[in-house]
């Protein structure tokens, strides 16, 4: 059967990706952010993903060998 | 009111559909027979079928919901995560789910049958087959109507679509498929709700910022000052806190009848506990679930009672008003709007979005399986003695079964957007079938004397006692008779809530003395022998001894408990 945590970390690592690229292209949008009380949620966000979504495929890698 | 999306919020959606439907595509070469795509095998680890478990619960009207809840009625809210919920997993977990699971019955009708007879099955599983298809409608008229109004979507494409994505993945892979996109759905809910948690608490200074923040607002409303961040001190008299219950209306109403008959006994939350693997994975299954219920009040319910504080101040820009009037259910999706820029704002949404198809994903998986099962099966097409042939016939049932269960929702959707009276009404009805179940069940497994006719009286007569109730009593200034009172009125109650709260216990209580009075003056049909594995008296205990204790069920059993105390002390 196909294990859950890969598709969980897939999907969250090309999230993270996404949002860290997003978040770093507009560091400097004050506008954008203006909601988020100047944080940079899409940077941080994205990089909660990289972390979930990599940790999620290393522990399918670490079952496997 | 409309939200904004951009390019990279689409973006977003498109990959998460991209790998819903992906599931689906892997699982369909796995779904070889009935069992595979009505029971995902039985071969589900518990930790995948605990975060089904809870995020089968998790749909977005819960989500909508709770966070509009808590907008009304604050911390108080929460007992629905912990008293509503927390004793009634422990105990389906260490006293119920064995029977479940080891009676080998593939539906919650199924056990009825087996323990005790045929038309006690018929009356549960028709009506049940009724209930989920409905429930599953009006989430997608919710749907659609939200997607209409915050995102400015076509109410008829973004219903036939979300159907079709569903339809698509359900049909390919079974309940397998549901499952694995309710635990990528638990962990998307969970992603994607984290950035508003921590922005509204940190705009409000915290949580002692929120205290201050709702002092006045609930003097305002003549209450005391903490009411709304607290949950059990107010409720010594009904009209000290404003959901006007009081403790033991909700010790008894949600704690004890309105829990244990929603986690016990429905099936479409049962039915994940028995795709586990083995025995002790289906009863760690509900423990699992859980650890993370009890949390997801932080969730929900904090960026709610944020909500109230902004909603009091004209200066915050944020409002839920719809034509004059405020529409709790907008409280989520305006907190999305409030907080989250473009990229984590795709992320909210598609979480709101993943719910809403999960649930119903999860209703139509457990419509095929009774259908297929316990109406098919018994009623129209019996097993005969060629088992291969059987089950390629009954998965072929299940997967017309899952179509025919998605067109009838998206019929029943169309209906409630017609009738949204007749709908609401249909499903507090609805609603009125899970307590006398819960006390036929209950004593079905706990009381071998418990005879079928007794059963199905008990079943029957609860849920007339629950409609009269309901007919006699209505929540004050109701409007409409869908809110009750249309046989009259004896009594009205501070709110609707606290009316619920009462029709469920008087049909626990009604089906209880019916179920225990005529099982003694009726025979029982089945032996001890036949009951074996089916009651707990005639059954084997099940001993822990060789197993470490930090890897017991019972051990796990004990965590949940005393974190659930901390919090309930913690919030008092």
């Amino acid at each position: 059967m196909l294990d859950i945590k890969i598709p969980i970390g897939l999907m969250f690592f090309v999230f993270g990706v996404i949002l860290t690229i997003y978040g770093f292209m507009t560091k400097n949008d004050a506008e954008l952010y203006q909601k988020s009380l100047s944080h940079n949620v899409n940077l941080w966000m994205g990089v909660l993903m990289l972390v979930f979504g990599g940790v999620m495929l290393l522990l399918v890698r670490r079952k496997k060998s | 009111m409309e939200v904004q999306l951009h390019l990279i919020d689409y973006i977003i959606m498109v990959i998460y559909f991209v790998f819903v439907l992906g599931i689906g595509w892997f699982l369909r070469k796995y779904m070889k027979d009935a069992k595979q795509f009505l029971e995902a095998g039985r071969s589900l680890p518990a930790w995948v079928t605990g975060l089904a478990f809870i995020s089968t619960n998790l749909g977005a009207l819960e989500v909508m919901g709770m966070t509009g809840s808590a907008a009304k009625y604050g911390m108080l809210t929460t007992h629905f995560y912990w008293i509503g919920a927390i004793p009634a997993m422990v105990f389906l977990a260490i006293f119920m789910m064995r029977f479940y699971y080891g009676s080998k019955a593939r539906s919650v009708p199924e056990f009825l049958k087996l323990r005790f007879d045929e038309k006690t099955r018929a009356l549960n599983a028709i009506l049940f087959a009724v209930m989920t298809i409905m429930a599953s409608g009006i989430s997608m008229y919710a749907l659609a109507l939200l997607m209409e109004k915050v995102l400015g979507w076509n109410f008829n494409i973004s219903l036939w679509l979300s159907a079709a994505i569903v339809l698509a993945y359900t049909y390919l892979g079974g309940l397998s498929s549901a499952i694995y996109n309710e635990v990528l759905q638990f962990f998307i809910i969970l992603i994607g709700l984290l950035p508003i948690v921590i922005l509204a608490l940190m705009e409000v200074g915290g949580w002692s910022g929120l205290k201050e923040g709702l002092a006045p607002i609930a003097t305002q409303k003549g209450f005391a000052p903490d009411t709304l961040t607290t949950t059990w001190k107010y409720t010594g008299a009904a009209n000290a806190n404003p959901m006007g219950v009081k403790w033991y209306g909700i010790f008894a109403g949600l704690g004890f009848v309105l829990s244990f008959g929603y986690w016990c006994t429905n099936f479409l939350i049962v039915q994940r506990a028995m795709a586990a693997e083995s025995t002790t994975a289906a009863r760690k299954t509900p423990l699992i679930g859980a650890l993370p219920k009890m949390f997801i009040p932080f969730l929900i319910i904090v960026p709610g009672i944020v909500a109230l504080v902004l909603i009091n101040n004209p200066g915050s820009g944020f409002s839920i008003m719809e034509n004059g009037k405020p529409n709790y259910d907008l409280t989520i999706i305006m907190l999305l709007k409030h907080y989250l820029p473009a990229g984590v704002l795709g992320v909210g949404i598609t979480a709101l979005l993943a719910s809403f198809m999960s649930g119903m994903a999860g209703n139509v998986s457990a419509f095929n399986t009774v259908w297929t099962y316990d109406i098919y099966q018994s009623y129209i097409r019996p097993a005969t003695n060629d088992a291969a042939a059987d089950a390629r016939h009954y998965l072929r049932v299940g997967r017309l079964a899952t179509i025919f269960g998605v067109l009838v929702s998206i019929a029943a959707a169309y209906l409630a957007g017609l009738f949204g009276n007749i709908m609401d009404f249909l499903q507090t009805i609805f609603s009125m079938i899970n307590a006398p179940l819960f006390a036929v069940i209950f004593l079905g497994m706990f009381w071998k004397r418990t005879t079928a006719n007794g059963a199905f009286a008990g079943l029957f007569g609860g849920f007339l006692v629950a409609l009269a109730h309901h007919g006699l009593t209505a929540p004050e200034g109701a409007t409409t008779l869908v809110k009750g009172g249309w046989l009259g009125l004896l009594r009205t109650y501070p709110v609707e809530m606290a009316q619920n709260f009462w029709t469920a216990i008087y049909a626990c209580a009604s089906a209880t003395l019916i179920t225990v009075g005529l099982s003694l003056v009726t025979r029982r049909e089945k032996t001890d022998e036949e009951l074996k594995g089916l009651v707990y008296s005639l059954t084997p205990k099940i001993t822990e001894e060789n197993i470490p204790w930090l890897k017991r069920t019972n051990t796990l059993a004990l965590l949940v408990l005393i974190i659930f105390v901390i919090l309930s002390v913690l919030f008092w």
